[in-house]
């Protein structure tokens, strides 16, 4: 049991992404995650005041049951599989974060100086976030299941470009904002 | 009872992102960072697997569960949307070291800002819905 306890392996992480993916197209669906936003607009009553919700969201509702799964996962995971073991991260980018000011990097699974702070700017954090990752999925037409993953196993060139776009809007993030941010 | 499948699947694939620490926003970091092969050989391992199999599912016209030929629709042309909507989400993903399926499997291990963010991120994708007229696609 130990062994599911630990942290997993890169290989087995990618692995089982690969073999949900590939169950979902023989189920007859395609694996994108950040489809549910759009479907949750629609099915939220987003069809009313906007022609690009008004589709038939209960076609949807299978991915919807997968993001509940989804939660029950993290939940599963936290609550029965894990020896709070933080994620070993390198030795240089735990220096570069103390620097910037995590103290936490190394010893926890995320920064707790974003996430169990409420202050005004991690608020204004967290929006923006949210924000950037609902606009730009939908613009980009899907995420990292949808074009990293599914996209680039069909050899799809958009989802290339848009992996592309992935790693440069991330590059500027990290390297020419959080030192503005942070 | 095909509803459950889904669940399990999403159960799945809800621990392989919190256990293999691609929901970690310090994972996200280090990669933007170059600094390990973690995410980098997540990613090799489901494209290596994910190519075999896409393409073998293509090549041997395999029917789905329903008995229905699998047609995997190639996405349209373009590359301004790709390009401009990647960098959008590229920024989110690196501020808040979650993209969408993360975001939901944080929440699952207690990570309650990130109900906030999914909050926002809705929000974000009707703001697409009401401007995409206007942007460049």
């Amino acid at each position: 049991m130990e062994w599911l306890m630990n942290p997993w392996p890169w290989y087995v992480g990618g692995a089982i992404v690969a073999v949900v993916m590939l169950l979902l197209i023989l189920l007859g669906k395609t694996f994108g995650f950040s489809s549910n936003f759009r479907t949750m607009c629609s099915a939220l009553g987003g069809g009313k005041s906007c022609e690009f919700f008004r589709f038939d969201w209960k076609s949807q509702q299978w991915n919807l049951m997968f993001l509940l799964g989804t939660i029950i996962g993290g939940f599963l995971s936290v609550q029965f599989l894990s020896n709070g073991e933080a994620p070993d991260i390198a030795t240089a980018t735990v220096e570069k974060l103390h620097n910037l000011g995590f103290a936490s990097a190394g010893t926890s699974y995320y920064p707790t100086e974003i996430f169990e702070i409420w202050s005004l700017k991690n608020i204004a954090i967290l929006a923006i976030g949210g924000i950037l990752v609902g606009f730009g999925t939908r613009y980009a037409g899907g995420c990292t299941s949808g074009h990293a993953i599914s996209g680039l196993s069909d050899l799809q060139l958009p989802s290339l470009i848009a992996v592309i776009g992935f790693f440069i809007g991330g590059l500027v993030m990290v390297h020419v904002l959080f030192p503005l941010i942070f | 009872m095909k509803r459950l499948i889904y669940i399990l699947l999403g159960v799945v694939f809800g621990m392989a992102m919190y256990k293999a620490e691609a929901a970690s926003w310090f994972r996200i970091y280090e990669m933007f960072n170059f600094q390990s092969f973690h995410m980098y050989g997540f990613m090799a391992t489901a494209l290596l697997i994910g190519v075999i199999g896409t393409q073998w599912i293509k090549k041997s016209d395999a029917k789905d569960i329903d008995g229905k030929k699998i047609v995997i629709q190639p996405k349209s042309n373009s590359i301004k949307r790709y390009l401009y909507g990647g960098v959008f989400f590229g920024m989110g993903w690196a501020l808040i070291g979650a993209c969408p399926g993360p975001i939901f499997a944080l929440i699952g291990a207690g990570v309650l800002p990130m109900v906030l963010v999914a909050v926002f991120a809705l929000l974000g994708t009707y703001l697409y819905g009401i401007i995409r007229d206007k942007l460049p696609h």
